[in-house]
């Protein structure tokens, strides 16, 4: 249910925007991330984007994922 | 992560209950860590009484209930959606409630009734349509808001805070309550919540939580953390999620939480009433409220017999633990939403955890 999904800004057009995804491209609406920009991604739940993706916080996992390797090794 | 005390954590998200199966990780995992699955599917915590009520107003002439797919099977004291909709009442599914203000244009002569369930991951979407259709003026459209809320359910799971007294960890020990030792938290409520409000695990029941995201490698890491975390004494709330969740949530979806809808006391499934557990739309958008639109009458739901989905939901009974589980109970013919959803635990374990002889 609380399914989401990562998917690219490519156009933005008032409380909508066109995402896209491997491809597909489908309209969305943008009312819970109304200042987000093409070229962002975001994580698309049931037609609406509910979450900006932030890539140096994606980075700071990945190293979290690397200390836990270096832990158990 | 083997080397941490032995520890049982929670997950009370759906879809990360479908991860932890579909990947296999519990056979990975060191037989000291334990997973196990609480009211995280919001289909399976909805009340019977409230399946029978909106099966009554879909079968009410003139009315096209629209809702999420999950919906459908899930069987009520007399029958399904489903059921209804093969019996001629007009049912449909749609991917995004968005979705429903094109349903209704088309359907001008049809009173148009949305069945929304969900926690705050979907409410905030909902509380955008209803602004729309009430900016937009639509008369022939309502909804019946079944919306849930984690915070309060995780608190009447955990029953009254232990003694806060003496150090470590400390367990519940309210009678029928799941014996924890921290919680796998869900990483898309709290994308839209953000973890102030988780904060009470840790001050009041000593309990550390840690967001989570859905792949195997974010499940573990947000176990790796909450052993680390036990290791350490620590109880808090940490975001092993944080390339979507941050600490104070989406602060947008908040608002339009607020704006749209007042917390209200709540029937969960096999749990009972829980104070502010619910959703309702607030005053200004009274007239959208289904329940106001439709007066239905429908009696309390006897419990399904043997059906274990109260104690299932509870985290106090593993799916194959309930007599029924893959006898009377399959997904092809599901006795409790437990098994219909396939979020529910029961469907997630039968799919993929089932033992074949």
């Amino acid at each position: 249910m609380c399914l989401a999904i990562p998917t690219k800004i490519v156009e933005r057009d008032g409380s909508d925007a066109l995402v896209e995804m491997n491809g597909v491209r489908q309209r969305i609406r943008m009312d819970l991330l109304p200042a987000a920009r093409v070229g962002d991604y975001v994580l698309l739940h049931a037609g609406f984007a509910i979450a900006l993706l932030n890539e140096e916080e994606a980075q700071e996992t990945l190293d979290l994922l690397r200390e836990v390797e270096v832990l158990s090794s | 992560m083997g080397e941490g005390p032995p520890s049982r954590y929670m997950e009370v998200c759906g879809t990360h209950t479908v991860a932890i199966a579909r990947s296999g990780l519990k056979k990975l995992l060191p037989p000291t860590v334990s997973l196990i699955s609480g009211p995280g599917c919001p289909v399976c915590v909805t009340d019977q009484q409230d399946i029978d009520t909106a099966i009554a107003l879909a079968r009410e002439k003139g009315v096209l209930l629209a809702t999420f797919g999950d919906m459908v099977r899930v069987p009520g004291t007399n029958g399904s959606l489903a059921q209804a909709k093969a019996e001629g009442a007009d049912v449909r599914i749609l991917y995004s409630p968005f979705e429903v203000l094109r349903l209704t244009d088309e359907n001008p002569g049809s009173e148009v009734v949305f069945l929304s369930v969900g926690f705050e991951t979907t409410a905030p979407l909902i509380a955008a349509v209803v602004k729309e259709a009430a900016r937009l003026e639509y008369r022939n459209l309502s909804f019946l808001i079944l919306h849930k809320l984690l915070p309060p359910v995780m608190e009447a799971l955990l029953g009254e805070p232990p003694a806060l007294a003496g150090s470590g960890p400390s367990l519940p020990v309210t009678q029928g309550s799941p014996i924890l030792d921290g919680f796998l938290m869900p990483g898309h409520v709290c994308a839209i919540l953000g973890v102030e409000p988780f904060r009470f695990l840790g001050e009041c029941y000593h309990l550390p939580g840690v967001v989570a995201g859905f792949d195997p490698d974010d499940i573990l890491l947000a176990l790796w953390m909450l052993q680390r975390q036990r290791c350490q004494g620590r109880a808090e709330m940490e975001i092993a999620y944080r390339r979507v969740v941050r600490a104070e949530g989406n602060r947008t979806a908040q608002r339009l939480l607020e704006e749209a809808f007042q917390p209200v006391e709540a029937r969960w499934r096999g749990i009972g009433n829980i104070p502010c557990s619910g959703l309702a739309l607030r005053q200004a958008y009274s007239a959208y409220d289904a329940r106001g639109r439709f007066s239905l009458q429908v009696e309390p739901a006897p419990d399904t017999p043997g059906c274990a989905c109260g104690e299932v939901l509870r985290g106090l009974l593993s799916p194959p633990e309930c007599p029924l589980f893959g006898r009377a109970c399959t997904p092809q013919s599901p006795v409790g939403p437990c098994m219909v959803s396939s979020e529910g635990s029961c469907a997630a374990s039968y799919r993929y955890e089932r033992i074949i002889p």
